[in-house]
C-alpha cells in the first residue's frame, strides 16, 4: 500500500512530477550522452589504431596526420616521395609498412590506394567476391558499400578530392571486385584500391602507356614491402622500375619487429628526411586528454543539472509534506509505523530518480541518433546504441540523489508530532 | 472493552490534566462532554495511543495499552482503534474505495464493498475524496474507522459541524456500527445534542479548575 500511495502521489500531481522529472532526464541524458560517446570513440580509436605502432607522413600537425593516416578523419599533411618513403619501409626492423595514396573519393567515401597489407591489419574479412589485385580494382568497405548501393561488378568514377560534387575524372573509371564484410574499423568507410591506380589518376601523362606500367610495377614493389609476411608474392623482384621513385604517396603505416626501436626511428625520420613519424598512440591520448577535459567540463554542467533536479526533488517533497502532514498524520492513525512513513517519502525520491533516469536514457538515444545521423554524415563516424558501464553508474548515482533529496522531508515525516496535528482547526 | 484508571497527561509547557476513570463494554458507548480547552481531544489521543499518558493506565480488551512502545502501539491502534475525527482526512491521490483499506491492517476489498453498502456510499467507491459532499465525507470517515472490525471506536466532535439531520444521521451510524463490530464507542464533543442519542456521559471541567 506504501508503494501505492507513494506512486499515486506522484501521479497526482503530474505538474510538480514531470518538472523534477524533467530535470533529472536532462542531466542524465547529457551525462549518459557523453559516456557513450567517449567508451566508443575510445573503442574505435583504439580498434583502428590496431598494430599500428608509427605514422610517416608529410610534415604538418602530428595529430592531423594521424587523424587524416589512421582514421580518415582529416584531410593529410601532404604528399612524400616514394623515395623517401622507401628509405624508411626497406629498414630491417620494419616488421610492416603499409602505403597509403589517397586518390579521389565517391560519393563523399574516400578512395585509398594501399596494398592487402592494409585490409590483413584489421583481419578484415571478404564478404562478396575478392581483394583488389589489378590497376582500377576496387574493393568496398561494408558501410561504404551499402550507402553507395556499389555491387561487385559496378563501374564507377571518383570525384577529385573529398568533397562531393566535385571534379569527376571521367577517363578512368573504377571497377568493383570485392566487397569486405563489416569489420567495425575504418575499412567499413573506404574504398580501396591499389596505388597505382591514385597514379594513374593523378599523373597527367597517365595516357602514356610506358608510364602506367612503370607505375603497375612499382606498386608491386610496394607489396613486397611488408618484410616477414608470408604471403606469397607471384611477381618478381627483378621488374622494378626505378623511375616510379618520382611518385608521391601519402603516408606511410609502420609496425616495428621489436618495441625497442619505437624511439629511435622517429628520430632519425624527424631529423634526417624531410617526412615526420608520429607514434599515434600518443597522439590519440593527447587527444583524448584534450576531448576529456571538453567531456568534464560538460559532465560538471551536467552534474549541476542534476544536483538541481536533487534539489527540486527535495524541495518539492519538502513542500507537498507541508500540504500532507494531515496525510500523514492520518497515516499514523490508522496503524503506519514512522519507518513505513520515512520509505513512503524515500519511494517517492526513488521513483522520480528512476522515472528522471529512465526518461533521461531516452534522450540520450535520441539525440545519439540525430547524433548519428550528422557524424555519419560529416566524418562517417557511426555510434552504437549498446549499454555501457559507466551508465549502470549513473543510475545508481540518479537514485542515491532521489533518496538523498528525500532523507530530510522522510525525517521530517517521522517526527511529525501527529497528535498536535490532528488537533488544529 | 475500554477501562481507564487514574490518567493523567501533563503538555511539555501546560498544567497537568487529570482525567476521571471510565469504562465502556462492547457495543457500549460513552459520551465525553465538555467545553473548548477543557482536554477533550487530548483525552481522545490519549485513548487512540497518539498520545503518552503522563501517569495512569489505559486498557483495552484487557491489554495494558499504556506500557506499549510507539511502534507497538501504531501497530495495535491499526488493528484494534477505529477513529473519526472531526475533520475528513483522505490521502488525496487514493480513490474512496483504496481511502477506506489505506490502512496496512485491513486491505481486504470485498470488506470495504460490504460496509460501503451498509453506509450507503457504494456509489462512490471510485471517486476521489474532493469530489465528495461533506456527509459524504463523514461517512466515509466512519467506514474507514471500523474496516478492521475494531474494538474501540472513537469520535472526536463527530457531529458539530453538522446541521441537526445530518448530526442524527452521523451519530446513528455510530451507534450502529459500534453495535455491529461491538466495539466500544467513545464520543468526545461539546454539542449538547447527542446528549438525546447516547445516554452514558460524563464531563470533563476546565482545566483552569483543577489547578493546584
Amino acid at each position: 500500500m506504501i508503494i501505492k500511495i507513494a506512486w499515486k502521489n506522484l501521479i497526482h500531481k503530474p505538474w510538480n512530477t514531470g518538472l523534477c522529472i524533467i530535470l533529472l532526464a536532462f542531466g542524465v541524458g547529457i551525462i549518459s550522452l557523453l559516456i557513450l560517446m567517449q567508451y566508443q570513440l575510445e573503442q574505435k580509436f583504439s580498434r583502428d589504431l590496431n598494430n599500428i605502432d608509427l605514422v610517416v607522413g608529410a610534415k604538418g600537425s602530428p595529430l592531423q596526420l594521424v587523424l587524416s593516416a589512421i582514421y580518415h578523419l582529416d584531410a593529410p599533411t601532404g604528399n612524400i616521395s616514394l623515395a623517401e618513403a622507401r628509405k624508411v619501409m626497406d629498414n630491417p626492423i620494419v616488421k610492416k609498412a603499409i602505403p597509403l595514396a589517397y586518390g579521389d573519393s565517391y560519393q563523399g567515401y574516400r578512395i585509398l590506394g594501399t596494398t592487402i597489407g592494409y585490409v590483413e591489419n584489421y583481419d578484415a574479412q571478404i564478404r562478396d567476391g575478392r581483394l583488389f589485385s589489378e590497376k582500377m580494382e576496387v574493393t568496398v568497405g561494408a558501410d561504404a558499400a551499402l550507402r553507395t548501393g556499389l555491387i561487385v561488378g559496378s563501374i564507377f568514377y571518383g570525384t577529385h578530392g573529398e568533397a562531393k560534387g566535385g571534379h569527376v575524372h571521367e577517363n578512368h573509371k573504377y571497377e568493383v571486385v570485392g566487397i569486405l564484410e563489416k569489420s567495425n574499423t575504418v575499412l567499413d568507410n573506404l574504398l580501396l584500391t591499389n596505388v597505382a591506380s591514385v597514379w594513374q589518376v593523378h599523373t597527367k601523362d597517365s595516357e602514356n602507356k610506358n608510364s602506367i606500367d612503370t607505375l603497375h610495377a612499382t606498386t608491386l614493389d610496394l607489396n613486397h614491402a611488408h618484410h616477414g609476411h608470408e604471403h606469397d608474392h607471384h611477381h618478381d623482384h627483378d621488374d622494378l622500375v626505378i623511375t616510379a621513385d618520382s611518385m608521391d604517396i601519402t603516408a606511410i603505416l609502420l609496425k616495428y619487429k621489436t618495441k625497442r626501436s619505437i624511439m629511435t626511428i622517429p628520430r632519425f625520420i624527424n631529423e634526417q628526411t624531410n617526412m615526420q613519424a608520429v607514434l599515434p598512440a600518443l597522439e590519440i591520448n593527447r587527444l583524448f586528454y584534450m576531448i576529456g577535459v571538453g567531456g568534464s567540463t560538460l559532465k560538471l554542467i551536467a552534474g549541476g543539472i542534476i544536483l538541481m533536479a536533487g534539489l527540486s526533488v527535495f524541495f518539492g517533497l519538502f513542500n507537498r509534506l507541508r500540504e500532507r502532514k494531515y496525510e500523514i498524520a492520518l497515516l499514523r492513525s490508522v496503524g503506519y509505523k514512522q519507518l513505513h512513513l520515512f520509505s513512503l517519502l524515500v519511494f517517492e525520491g526513488t521513483f522520480l530518480a528512476l522515472l528522471g533516469y529512465g526518461v533521461g536514457w531516452g534522450l540520450s538515444r535520441l539525440g545519439l541518433h540525430f547524433l548519428n545521423q550528422q557524424a555519419q554524415h560529416d566524418f562517417n563516424l557511426q555510434f552504437d546504441n549498446g549499454l555501457v558501464t559507466g551508465e549502470g553508474n549513473l543510475l545508481l548515482l540518479t537514485i542515491g540523489v532521489g533518496i538523498l533529496a528525500a532523507l530530510i522531508p522522510a525525517f521530517q515525516a517521522i517526527r511529525m508530532n501527529v497528535s498536535a496535528t490532528l488537533s488544529e482547526n | 472493552m475500554i477501562k481507564v484508571k487514574q490518567l493523567s497527561y501533563k503538555y511539555p509547557s501546560g498544567p497537568l490534566i487529570h482525567f476521571p476513570d471510565f469504562e465502556v463494554k462492547g457495543g457500549e458507548s460513552l459520551l465525553v462532554l465538555g467545553e473548548s480547552g477543557c482536554g477533550k481531544t487530548t483525552l481522545l489521543h490519549l485513548l487512540a495511543g497518539l498520545l503518552r499518558p503522563t501517569s495512569g493506565k489505559i486498557w483495552i480488551d484487557d491489554k495494558l495499552v499504556s506500557q506499549l512502545n510507539n511502534s507497538q502501539m501504531d501497530q495495535f491502534r491499526g488493528e484494534q482503534i477505529g477513529l473519526v475525527f472531526q475533520k475528513n482526512y483522505f490521502i488525496e491521490s487514493l480513490n474512496i474505495l483504496n481511502n477506506l483499506i489505506v490502512s496496512p491492517y485491513s486491505n481486504n476489498k470485498d470488506h470495504a464493498v460490504t460496509i460501503s453498502k451498509r453506509l450507503g456510499i457504494e456509489e462512490i467507491l471510485n471517486r476521489y475524496p474532493k469530489q465528495l459532499s461533506v456527509g459524504q465525507q463523514q461517512r466515509v470517515s466512519i467506514g474507514r474507522a471500523v474496516m478492521n472490525a475494531p474494538m474501540l471506536l472513537l469520535a472526536d466532535e463527530p457531529t458539530s459541524a453538522l446541521d441537526y439531520r445530518n448530526c442524527k444521521n452521523v451519530i446513528n451510524l455510530l451507534l450502529e456500527e459500534s453495535v455491529n463490530n461491538n466495539a466500544a464507542l467513545v464520543i468526545v464533543t461539546h454539542d449538547d445534542r447527542l446528549k438525546k442519542e447516547v445516554h452514558n456521559n460524563i464531563e470533563l471541567f476546565p482545566i483552569t479548575n483543577q489547578m493546584n
